[in-house]
């Protein structure tokens, strides 16, 4: 493929930029419309009650409240979720996490129905909690949920080949435990919606900081018993989403929809920062048990796996968070004996779902931090191991698929990241360099003078590396389509949508660019529409980093079909003869033998004139994938793509603190469309997988989050992390357009292992726990404060 | 009630107000300049900071009523009619933007740095904005596209 691109993989901005940077840009709270409503929501102080009874006699007549929205006033499902209806809207018999909702309350001021709260009374049955998920299928263990009989959330088996075989042909065998930690997407606009009722020939519109409108849609038009085409979703500017902006949404969307239908005014749900933390779902903490057996010459021969994924209260997305981990969970090796199981279970802790990643980060700790500790153990390099056992053409994966139709550029990330760095150097020279942090005796807690640490050595120099291979979108969780509406005017400018969502990421720029790429037009001459679930055709969700392979390809079909009638028409009317060959440049038309003939915006006209239609759908489905749950065989993605990220760190011996000095990130996205987008996907995920590294952590006492705002759950500051390099190896696919594929969560799923291994080099001991904090450094536990119950709101 | 006076983007305003509210609220609701956004309420992300007398201040941190007598400044005043200002250009062209919520407090917590530092080091443009949560971009094209304005007007 030798096409040469005059838009794709240059630095275009952003169609929505001017409107960001002015501040005119409407988000979902941003929105007011006459009489609306405001709203507070009810909840107790409890992880687990069983509730008697509520009594809202001493507000029922007070002048602040309008209505008060309980279970109820519901007309269709009382629960709802993504994959599993286990999720209340409103909680008026049991509460499962200390998020629930149990009531809500509206009214003209929101600061006034707050002070109405604390005079409903709640009679309620605490029940014993249960936090800890190594426990939730014991016998006995309290069931969370106990309809379903068991707290067990799925179970995803695999096996390949000959495990026992595979172990006998070892010449060692190493077992590791590892866990990772709840984190928050700490996106920076809390959630905000505003129902608004239609009347009952049209039923009621919603505009909400909402990831995904058409998965919004369903879950609302269930909750009202309405037809899908009476729920129009629209989607204000999403402040930030990182997954974390769809279950949450969706029950929020729903509750506003109620109240909405209820009182016949528009009503707004804006959360606090503490009850977005509070009520949101989180990533997975895991517990991973990895057993490796391997050669003397480095060779793996078999990988016994097995993973606990806490799902806290609800399934919401467990069971195809834990699909990708069982598919992904060897890393990006060729192994001929495998045996995998993955669970997800409930717990009463805050639930966990979607996030950035979806089950990756996770396992890539376990697996890259085992592959240096086999490495050391064969005193060779952590390149060298990767490259033993690493992914090519043709491999099989654990789950028998083998890859082929694209380039497996595993092994080339990994040179060129090598290369980039001196990678080999650094880390034998930081190997070398001894050091030992003074084992701390908390009994004489008084350091001997030989623990004494020089000032010239309390910093200490590492470097580590992670690869991964990642599948590119749903792959079998389910049927995976797009569609794309494109419309040219008479004038020649354009109006592009996608049933894909933007999300900040950028995908509406990537759209734009496809479309002018195809229709040899400049940027400007489109404007992207914004996404109304009651004009734009459903295109499944912005999810699994599927927005340029799949929203990409779909574009790409609207704009190539609305060429080639363009393509025909011109040579018709400009009587061009049938040899002769017609090009859109830069809003000009050419033809190879006349050169110059017309103008974009001419030919446009002309069309219109002559009754040509200028509008077109595109529609993009992923070939076929397929799974066999008994067994975990299958080809599980249709593509994948491969990364490799090295870290340079910075430890202090004495205090713990690891400071990011460099994070180089190779990646193969296929084509890169969005160039300037593409470098912000890097730089952005880089940085949330060093918050995921190194500090953040949501922690819970009974279930109850210790850390609901910014000043207690750290993210990175611009102060936290030096330098970040991106470098993408382009290779080509035959899916996507131009071969144009994954990148957002690839970016992020690497860095936290890649700076373990750092650490791990700086300091010549290995880690096992996320996330990689003072103390874990320094002491290799964490320090958990005793304290009780902060966390809760009333 | 009380009634205050300031000049809000270059124009003279007055407002009466109850006591106890924030300037943010001020902001937003009575004058609907929503550009100012509010992430956390407790002032650790910066989405609403807005310019007081020239300096970067949270305003979800300041009264209402303190803002009398005062000059602010919010994004919807810090271009010139239709045209961009410097730092708003370069966070366009530099791909500074995603999400977009973090923003206007990102150029206005910049603009603070480079009216009174028009030549800063990439420390201190770390430090200035180092109260502006963003969790798109992990800053760098940020850190360029300031870097970026402050060489452009330093060439001026």
């Amino acid at each position: 493929m030798n096409k040469e691109f005059s838009v794709v993989g240059t630095k275009v901005i952003r169609e929505d930029g001017v409107d960001k940077v002015t501040g005119h840009a409407k988000f979902a709270d941003d929105y007011k419309f006459d009489g609306m409503l405001h709203s507070v929501m009810l909840r107790i102080s409890e992880a687990h009650a069983k509730i008697n009874s509520i009594d809202f006699s001493e507000i029922e007549n007070n002048q602040s409240l309008f209505s008060i929205i309980t279970s109820a006033d519901i007309p269709g499902a009382k629960k709802v979720g993504m994959i599993k209806n286990d999720q209340p809207i409103f909680c008026d018999e049991k509460v499962v996490t200390p998020g629930d909702v149990l009531a809500m309350l509206v009214g003209e001021s929101e600061y006034e129905l707050r002070t109405l709260l604390k005079k409903i009374k709640v009679d309620y049955t605490p029940l014993p909690i249960l936090n800890d998920p190594k426990k939730s299928l014991d016998k006995d263990a309290i069931l969370i949920h106990p309809e379903t009989g068991t707290n067990l959330i799925c179970h995803h088996p695999l096996r390949k080949g000959d495990l026992e075989k595979g172990f006998a042909e070892s010449d060692d065998i190493l077992e590791q435990t590892y866990t990772t930690q709840l984190i928050e997407h700490g996106y920076i606009e809390p959630e905000a919606v505003i129902a608004i009722p239609l009347g009952s020939s049209q039923g009621v519109k919603v505009i909400g900081s909402i990831q995904n409108p058409f998965t919004t849609r369903r879950f609302v038009a269930n909750v009202l018993d309405l037809p899908l085409s009476k729920v129009r979703i629209v989607q204000a500017h999403l402040g930030g989403s990182f997954g974390g902006k769809d279950d949450t949404m969706c029950v929020l969307s729903a509750r506003a929809a109620v109240a909405a239908m209820k009182t016949n005014r528009p009503v707004k749900i804006r959360y606090t920062r503490e009850e977005s933390i509070l009520e949101s779902y989180k990533r997975h903490p895991y517990i991973l048990n990895y057993k490796i057996g391997y050669a003397k010459n480095g060779k793996i021969k078999a990988m016994k796996i097995d993973i606990l994924a806490d799902g806290g209260a609800y399934v919401s997305m467990s069971p195809f968070v834990t699909w990708r981990t069982v598919v992904q969970a060897t890393g990006p090796y060729e192994i001929e004996n495998v045996h995998t199981d993955v669970r997800a279970v409930y717990t009463n802790n805050p639930y966990t779902g979607a996030m950035r990643g979806f089950g990756s980060p996770q396992p890539i700790f376990a697996q890259e931090s085992l592959m240096d500790e086999i490495a050391a153990r064969l005193h060779i390099t952590p390149d060298e191991i990767r490259r033993i056992n690493g992914l090519k053409v043709g491999s099989i994966t654990a789950t028998g698929q083998t890859l082929k139709d694209h380039e497996v550029n595993l092994v080339r990330v990994l040179d060129v990241a090598c290369g980039n760095t001196d990678f080999i150097t650094k880390w034998k020279k930081n190997k070398n360099e001894k050091t030992h942090i003074a084992a701390l005796d908390f009994k004489s807690p008084v350091l001997k003078e030989s623990q004494f640490i020089k000032p010239g050595n309390l910093i200490k120099k590492g470097i580590g590396l992670a690869v991964s291979f990642r599948g590119c979108s749903l792959g079998a969780e389910g049927v995976d389509a797009a569609s794309a509406y494109l419309s040219i005017q008479n004038d020649g400018s354009v109006y592009l949508d996608c049933g894909l969502a933007e999300n900040g990421q950028g995908l509406r720029t990537t759209y734009s660019i496809i479309a002018s790429e195809v229709l040899g037009i400049t940027t400007d001459k489109i404007i992207y529409l914004e996404l109304d679930t009651g004009i734009t055709s459903d295109g499944g969700p912005t999810v699994a980093s599927r927005g340029t392979i799949m929203g990409g390809g779909a574009v790409k079909k609207a704009a190539e079909i609305l060429l080639e009638r363009l393509e025909k028409f011109v040579k018709d009317e400009f009587k061009l003869g049938e040899d002769d060959f017609v090009s859109f440049r830069e809003n000009l038309v050419f033809s190879r033998r006349k050169g110059l003939i017309s103008k974009f915006p001419e030919v446009c006209k002309l069309a219109f004139l002559k009754g040509v239609s200028l509008a077109s759908i595109g529609w993009y489905k992923s070939p076929n994938v397929h799974w066999d749950e008994k067994f975990g065989q299958g080809d599980a993605y249709f593509t994948y793509v491969y990364g490799c990220q090295v870290a340079e760190v910075s430890v202090n011996i004495a205090t713990g603190e690891v400071y990011i000095d460099k994070v180089t990130a190779v990646h193969d996205p296929g084509k890169v469309i969005n160039r300037l987008g593409a470098e912000g996907q890097v730089y952005g995920g880089v940085t949330q997988g060093a918050g995921y590294g190194i500090f953040e952590e949501v922690t819970t006492d009974k279930g109850f989050i210790r850390e609901l705002n910014f000043d207690t759950y750290t993210i990175p500051t611009s102060k936290d992390i030096d330098e970040i390099k991106p470098i993408f190896i382009e290779g080509k696919d035959s899916y996507g357009p131009w071969g144009g594929k994954s990148l957002g969560e690839p970016t992020l799923e690497l860095t936290a292992a890649a700076i373990s291994n750092a650490v791990s080099n700086a300091l010549g001991k290995r880690f096992f726990n996320l996330p990689l904090n003072l103390e874990e450094v320094l002491l290799s536990k964490k320090l958990r404060p005793a304290d009780t119950k902060r966390g809760s709101l009333l | 009630m009380i009634e205050i006076k300031f000049i809000l983007n270059k124009k003279h305003v007055s407002a009466k107000i109850e006591s106890n509210i924030r300037l943010i609220d001020l902001l937003r609701d009575k004058f609907n300049l929503t550009g100012t956004k509010e992430g956390c309420g407790v002032g650790e992300c910066g989405a609403c900071t807005v310019l007081m007398n020239g300096r970067a201040v949270n305003s979800c941190l300041v009264l209402a009523a303190q803002a009398d007598e005062s000059d602010i400044v919010t994004i919807e005043g810090i271009s010139n009619g239709d045209v961009l200002n410097p730092l708003q250009k370069n966070f366009l062209s530099h791909g500074a933007v995603q999400c977009g919520f973090c923003t206007p407090g990102m150029v206005l917590s910049a603009s603070a740095l480079l009216d009174q530092n028009p030549n800063p080091s990439e420390e201190e443009i770390k430090e200035s904005i180092a109260g502006n949560l963003c969790r798109c971009t992990g800053y760098k094209q940020i850190i360029d596209a300031v870097k970026e304005t402050a060489k452009e007007l330093n060439q001026k």
